[in-house]
């Protein structure tokens, strides 16, 4: 084997680097971002569906909804779990009544959790709340 | 030698009566089974009645001559639907999007005679838009199932599904589809292309065709399509609205009274829409 002392630098070299980052990771503590609070919304005691079911599958509710509106024609308001008001099966004239921010609402955890879903390329977000009162 | 070929031949000539015969007769016993072969042309539409119709066929007349004493009234309509469902006005004649437009007799009704046609009727502006047709090409052409023909015989757009081919309307015979060559959310020269949005309906985004959906979201709660209930605000009787399949509805009771028309009848396309001329 020729230029053996170089090679074994080499790959010891590499080996550091690569590793250092998980070393780093693993030495310098608790440094993950922070998960964005929950935004509780005042005045409402309940949503359609529980809380975590909305969390892990609010997407998966709003594609039945635009199925059952669309193609079957089933536009009939939903109860909220509580039983406590009825909501449009609709993300602007539904979910959007309640949950008034969509940068608060939406937007906080689909960045935390890097998604990008293409809702609000035809879908209409509600206007801002400016009033520094928060909505949430 | 010969003796083989003899029976090679014999056995050749049997297959063949075998292979011609048998199947006749096993078609003749399918025939018998399903009670004679006389059942089969009339579901095959041989004669030229039409079948009796199911389930619900929502349509509309549209009555020209009110349109015609009231200038004015059918822009009305265009301005309300257009405005309720965000459609965008673009500058270009070529990229216009339309789900109801008004245009002149020959051009609504081009397979008609408009030869020495009285003045009246040529200077007739006509609502036009989408047919709702019984019998829609559109929906046979679309490769995804954007567009489909719901449980109220409304033609109907999943704008989440459209993946913009257009090959809805090349299908179209009526010009009734729109395609948004630019996003409708954009401006030119500081003029957006929707002056004021409608919170309560989505826009649609480039690559998306776009019509008339016959206010199926309305409709369900038991309200006329907009342009329905602002036509009939001032003049009414201008536009009805109702389920054609329903021998008691009033639209029924209209067609039933008046002489109308449809666009281009003869292309099998069942059109809902029904003109008072």
């Amino acid at each position: 084997m020729y230029d053996k002392g170089k090679v074994l630098l080499g790959l010891a070299i590499f080996l550091v680097l690569a590793l250092s980052v998980v070393g780093y990771n693993m030495t310098a503590g608790d440094n993950k971002k922070p998960e964005p609070e929950d935004a509780k919304l005042k005045g409402y005691t309940a949503c359609v569906k529980k809380t975590d079911y909305m969390k892990s599958s609010h997407m998966v509710l709003l594609n039945q909804w635009r199925d059952e509106v669309i193609r079957e024609g089933k536009r009939e308001m939903v109860e909220t779990a509580d039983g406590s008001l009825m909501v449009e099966k609709s993300l602007q004239n539904g979910c959007m009544k309640c949950h008034t921010s969509k940068v608060k609402f939406c937007d906080t955890c689909h960045q935390y959790a890097s998604v990008k879903p293409y809702c609000w390329d035809c879908h209409l977000a509600p206007v801002e709340p400016t009033d520094g009162k928060e909505a949430h | 030698m010969d003796n083989t070929r003899r029976k090679f031949l014999k056995l050749a000539g049997l297959t063949a009566v075998a292979g011609v015969t048998v199947p006749m007769l096993g078609s003749k016993a399918l025939a018998a089974d399903h009670g004679g072969g006389h059942a089969a042309p009339a579901e095959h539409g041989g004669g030229h009645q039409e079948e009796a119709p199911t389930g619900v066929r929502q349509g509309l007349v549209i009555d020209t001559g009110k349109f015609h004493d009231n200038p004015g009234l059918a822009e009305k309509c265009q301005k309300v639907c257009h405005d309720y469902h965000n459609v965008p006005k673009f500058p270009t004649s070529k990229d216009e999007i339309k789900w109801i437009w008004t245009d002149k007799f020959p051009n609504v009704f081009p397979d008609h005679s408009h030869y020495k046609k009285d003045d009246r009727m040529s200077s007739m502006n006509i609502l036009a838009l989408c047919n709702h047709c019984d019998n829609p090409p559109c929906v046979r052409a679309c490769p995804t199932k954007a567009t489909f023909k719901n449980k109220d015989g409304v033609v109907m757009m999943d704008f989440h599904r459209c993946i913009g081919c257009r090959f809805c309307m090349a299908a179209c015979p009526y010009g009734a589809r729109s395609f948004n060559w630019r996003s409708p959310r954009g401006s030119e020269d500081g003029h957006p292309f929707i002056e004021n949005y409608n919170p309560k309906f989505p826009t649609r985004m480039r690559g998306v065709v776009e019509k008339c959906s016959l206010c199926s979201w309305r409709t369900k709660q038991g309200k006329d399509p907009l342009c329905v209930e602002e036509a009939n605000k001032e003049v009414e009787g201008a536009m009805v609205f109702g389920d054609l399949n329903d021998p008691n509805s009033e639209i029924s009771k209209v067609l039933r009274n008046r002489f109308t028309i449809q666009r281009k009848p003869s292309l099998g396309t069942k059109p809902s829409i029904f003109y008072i001329i």
